[in-house]
């Protein structure tokens, strides 16, 4: 039950986080009229915290103790 | 393309879906669940992608970048939430035998039936054009397939019902629906077939939509990279890397992200999907990252379609349909085939299941509450096929109402901005599950309030001005207000500007509603069921199982009448079972004999719940409970803190009743223990008494020897002698008194086998002939040879053998018979003397220990007083009887009998004692 | 053994011994007799209390655990009847819980010896019992 609460915990943390990445003002840093690794700054930037905060989820449930 | 083509390729899909979900029902039948892995479950939560997402969502990013994101953004970061708020509702649910959202705000709130009958209209007019939506998806998709390369869509009006794949598409679907999502009378069973066909479908509409994807990135263009770098060259396309730099872009942002966050929550099918078709809660774990994951794939390629699509699909084509026309452009007719295929089953697992969803809805928390209410059934009808058949005419209701909204008004409307509609219709359910969850101060008024204004003002801010354009007033109503008063205009209540439509909406709505939620709440009181559900509900994790809740009683009703009741709503045999079951965990092998208490009649309602919901089962069990014809005004009543009070002493009474029952009980334990005790002592005394009296002679006798040594040489030796008899009586006092002893305690090793009683007796008497001869005693054996073997102990009946010969020698006059003999099943055997005989009065008293009977000829003889007793404890304990006969004065008989041994005569034996 | 000192009254005292073991009774009348006493045996209470009618005797020695009547029972039938008061008793029995010698006393019992006993101690008791008081004796 611990291990239950203590992930619950870090997810939690994590949607917290992940939602200030998500919204204004930080998003505004990455709207920008700029390319990067062949695409704009803003995809490139929203699908890598996604992606990021879907394999820390994925970190978090599936490591076994 | 060709029609037969198309219409072949689309109906072998979904045979396949029928095909599978019946597999899955069926191998569900064998007890083989397909369904119980994380997986499936995480692929069925992917029914929220529907084709809104798989036409839709390219659409929106050709016309407005990435806004289309917040609707997937959203979910994944309430994914993250799960953990606590999903695995409480679906405890919760699977506790109360939750069948729906309208069900579990119902029944969070005091199981009211008007707040679910409020939650059911709501999701149904919210979500009813969510439905028309993916028919017109299907029926645009099929017609642009079928007419390319003609790209006008066609004008509705002149296509008759009849000619329009959308309605057989949503005649399949109904039946679909009607054939795997109503087969259980139960809506809490798991819909084993439907979940896995929705599983195929998550997988089928990813495959396709990746398929496309890649096609149009790296076949039409050699990558992302490419594509973008042309993009680029566009000024209109390049607009749309980035956000408008408005402080309102961001916001609009913020709310659909929150806007979709509680939809992946309070949608109807996401509800049915993750809550009531849940196995198991730690199905949870994986979905909550592998859910996300897949809506992270999914759009991966929405922005490189819609790119692609801005720049090589000519002339004015809805951007919706790029998935479609980009495959077509390029002769790719294949793929544009497998495209259709995936808008087929990204529109067809939405409207299935939302279908199931909202027809347990319509059917548990809207109609069964009216026609019990209305007292429309007769009493003694069986209502479970009626429950069904109810259940089914409702899916295509549901159904069809979804169709008939799409041909009036299909016209007119994106496909986002319905969907985005209907998310905005749901999370008005918001405030009231979750503060229902997490705050016990919420109210069943606060609910109404709060549901009931932000439904109003979601209808007034979003549908009615939609209707009001289709109804040719739109621009008068929304530019300057309904008759003019602008700060009523629909898109900018109060003068705020500058939001989009659906931005708008949500904040107005969102704060009435949560702000009369609260305000309700915190203003009224709460009868003692909402409390009741309250502490439930929230502390649902304090609670195991859900048995240690409070009970409220209400009324009189035998478990027959709760037994016709359930019958009528789930059959016979299935009430029968179900009342056995409960039998058997209160310890009662047949339901008949329960007691009817708050408990049981819980457990009916819980039963009942999972067919008609929680708000109908209450009505329907207060029903009978009351034993009158129910109108509103007794429920209300029935919830009111007075009668809760009586129901409450009333209980109070009973636990009373049942703790003096338990002290009886206890008391009766320990009068016994007491007497076992009192017995125990007395006998302890008695043998201290019976040992007692021979040391007394040792004792006085040996010191006259000793104080007297010029004894006479007579006398000394009748002393002596009376010494060493003494001893020897004492000896045998002990012997006895632990063989007593053991034979009591029952710890003897008992050796049972065939004894042939003749040789037995024999050797009992070679033992005694001295005593006989002694005395000069005539014995006489009547011992036939043919008598059968008894089946006893051996050792143990030689000792009760030796007793009774030795008592008929101290007896008798000059006589003694000992008779054996056949008496059906049993051997007889009598031990006859000619000596004083027994007193009637004492035939009894013999038998017990240290018995205190005067000697029939005032002699007293040698004894311990326990030979009797040791050869009672014997011949009883080897299944036989034995007792005394005979007149005062003519002498003793002495008889016991033993079974027959069922074996033949033992040869061994005879032989060892001849 | 030590012979006690002799009574005073001229006929030497009767003692009537109420058991229904043979062998004690042997062994009570041994040392009584060789006391001096004049014996009698009851095998009962019913007995004991036939004797007591006929002709009373200065002692009764006294079992409890006696067929029909008990031995209570006989102290109590004594003690009710005044003429008999100048009978003594001594239980002389096997049951020696204080519950029952507080009731042998209670009834009216002189005496009370637990079975099995020291033969001088009993002969020793006798004699205190039938030998008057000193200030009768002046």
């Amino acid at each position: 039950m611990n291990r239950y609460r203590l992930i619950g915990q870090r997810l939690a943390a994590l949607a917290f986080i992940t939602a200030l990445l998500l919204n204004y003002p930080l998003i505004s840093l990455f709207n920008a009229d700029r390319m990067i690794l062949g695409a704009p700054v803003l995809h490139v930037y929203l699908f890598s915290v996604w992606l990021t905060f879907i394999g820390l989820m994925a970190f978090f449930i599936e490591r076994r103790e | 393309m060709n029609l037969g083509l198309i219409s072949f390729v689309a109906l072998i899909y979904i045979g396949a879906l029928f095909a599978i979900a019946y597999y899955g029902d069926r191998e569900a039948e064998r007890g083989r669940s397909l369904i119980n892995t994380p997986y499936i479950y995480a692929l069925s939560l992917t029914v929220y992608c529907t084709a809104w997402t798989f036409y839709g969502s390219v659409g929106r990013a050709a016309t407005s970048g990435v806004d289309f994101l917040p609707i997937y953004l959203g979910p994944t970061i309430m994914a993250a939430l799960w953990w606590f708020v999903l695995r409480k509702i679906i405890r919760i649910s699977k506790i109360q035998h939750i069948t729906s959202i309208a069900d579990f705000i119902a029944s969070r709130y005091g199981k009211s039936a008007l707040l679910g009958g409020l939650v059911t209209a709501m999701a149904v007019l919210g979500v009813i054009p969510y439905i028309s939506l993916q028919l017109k998806a299907v029926s645009y998709s099929f017609t642009l397939l079928w007419h390319y390369p003609n790209l006008a869509l066609p004008d509705l009006d002149a296509i008759p019902i009849l000619r329009d794949t959308g309605f057989y598409v949503a005649l399949i679907m109904a039946a679909f629906a009607i054939l795997f999502g109503t087969r259980h009378l139960d809506a809490t069973e798991h819909h084993e077939g439907l979940v896995l066909a929705m599983a195929f479908e998550s997988i089928v509409k990813l495959l396709t939509f990746l398929s496309v994807g890649v096609f149009v990135t790296f076949t039409l263009f050699r990558g992302t990279g490419d594509l973008f770098a042309r993009a680029a060259m566009q000024p209109d396309l390049r607009r749309l890397f980035a956000f408008d730099q408005t402080p309102l872009a961001y916001q609009n942002w913020f709310w659909l992200i929150l806007l979709s966050m509680f939809a992946t929550l309070l949608l109807p099918r996401q509800f049915q999907m993750a809550v009531v078709e849940n196995v198991n809660e730690r199905h949870i774990e994986t979905a909550t990252w592998l859910f996300p994951f897949y809506l992270f794939v999914i759009n991966l390629f929405v922005v490189p379609i819609a790119l692609a699509g801005r720049l090589l699909v000519a002339g004015d084509v809805s951007p919706d349909m790029y998935v479609l026309l980009l495959p077509l452009e390029r002769s790719a007719n294949w793929l544009a085939l497998l495209a259709f295929v995936g808008g087929i089953s990204a529109a067809t697992g939405m409207i299935i299941v939302e279908t199931v969803a909202l027809s347990t809805m319509l059917t548990n928390d809207l109609m069964m509450p009216l026609l019990l209410h209305a007292n429309a059934f007769s009493a003694s009808r069986d209502l479970s096929s009626f429950m069904l058949n109810l259940r089914r005419g409702a899916i295509l209701l549901v159904v069809f109402l979804g169709y008939l909204f799409f041909r009036l008004t299909g016209k007119t409307f994106s496909m986002v901005s319905i969907g985005l509609i209907s998310f905005a219709a749901v999370v008005q359910f918001a405030p009231a599950l979750l503060g229902g969850i997490y705050w016990k101060g919420g109210t069943r008024r606060g609910a109404l309030l709060g549901l009931l204004s932000g439904f109003l003002v979601w209808a007034y801010t979003l549908p009615l001005p939609l209707l009001a354009q289709t109804a040719g007033l739109g621009d008068a109503f929304i530019e300057a207000g309904p008759w003019g008063v602008s700060w009523l205009r629909p898109y900018a209540l109060f003068g705020l500007t500058g939001y989009e439509p659906i931005t708008h909406a949500l904040f107005w709505s969102l704060l009435v509603n949560a702000s009369l939620y609260l305000i309700g709440s915190l203003w009224s009181g709460e009868s003692a069921l909402e409390h009741r559900q309250a502490a439930l509900f929230v502390d649902i994790f304090r609670h195991v199982g859900g048995s240690e809740q409070v009970q409220i009683w209400r009324g009189e009703a035998s478990p027959l009448d709760l037994q016709t009741l359930m019958q009528r709503f789930l059959g016979r045999s299935r009430a029968e079972q179900l009342l056995s079951e409960y039998a058997r965990t209160r310890g009662v092998t047949d339901w008949r004999a329960l007691e009817t208490d708050a408990d049981m009649i819980e457990e009916v309602e819980r039963q009942l719940a999972g067919v008609v919901g929680a708000a109908s089962a209450r009505v329907a069990v207060a029903s009978i409970v009351t034993e009158e014809p129910l109108d509103i005004t007794k429920v209300i009543h029935m919830l009111d803190e007075t009668s809760q009070v009586v129901a409450y002493s009333r209980q109070l009474e009973q636990k009373s009743r049942e703790l003096e029952a338990a002290t009886a009980e206890l008391r009766e334990a320990n009068r016994r223990l007491q007497e076992l005790d009192r017995l125990k002592d007395e006998f302890i005394s008695t043998v201290t008494h019976e040992l007692r009296t021979p040391l007394t002679s040792i004792r006085a006798l040996t010191e006259i020897l000793y104080y007297n040594p010029d004894l006479p040489a007579a006398q000394r030796q009748q002393f002596l002698d009376i010494i060493t008899k003494e001893i020897a009586r004492l000896s045998r006092l002990i012997n006895d008194v632990l063989d007593f002893a053991k034979l009591e305690s029952k710890a003897y090793d008992w050796n049972l086998k065939p004894v042939n009683l003749k040789m037995l007796i024999s050797d009992a008497f070679d033992a005694t002939r001295q005593l006989f001869l002694e005395r000069n005693i005539t014995v006489r054996m009547e011992l036939p040879d043919d008598a059968p073997d008894a089946l006893t102990d051996n050792d143990l009946l030689m000792q009760v053998i030796l007793n009774l010969l030795s008592n008929a020698a101290k007896f008798t006059t000059d006589q003694v018979t000992v008779r054996l003999r056949q008496e059906g099943d049993f051997l007889r055997v009598d031990v006859i003397d000619n000596g004083p005989g027994v007193d009637p009065a004492y035939r009894e008293t013999i038998f017990e220990k240290f018995s205190q009977v005067p000697p029939p000829d005032g002699i007293r003889r040698q004894g311990t007083g326990l030979g009797l007793p040791i050869s009672r404890a014997i011949i009883t304990q080897l299944g036989g009887r034995i007792w005394v006969e005979g007149k005062p004065g003519q002498g003793a008989t002495f008889s016991f009998t033993l079974p027959i041994s069922p074996f033949k005569p033992s040869q061994e034996t005879s032989h060892a004692t001849t | 053994m030590p012979q006690p000192e002799s009574p005073v009254p001229s006929h030497p005292p009767r003692v009537l011994i109420v058991d229904d073991e043979p062998n004690i009774i042997i062994s009570i009348e041994f040392l009584l007799r060789q006391a001096g006493y004049t014996t009698q045996v009851a095998h009962s209470g019913e007995d004991a209390l036939r004797i007591l009618q006929q002709e009373p005797p200065d002692l009764v020695v006294l079992d409890i655990m006696l067929p029909g009547m008990d031995g209570f029972e006989v102290c109590q039938w004594i003690r009710e009847h005044s003429e008999w008061n100048h009978v003594k008793i001594m239980m002389l029995t096997a049951k020696g819980r204080d519950a029952e010698i507080s009731k042998g006393f209670a009834l009216g019992a002189d005496a009370y010896i637990t079975k099995p006993f020291s033969t001088r101690h009993f002969v020793e008791e006798v004699h205190r019992l039938l030998t008057p008081p000193a200030e009768d004796r002046i």
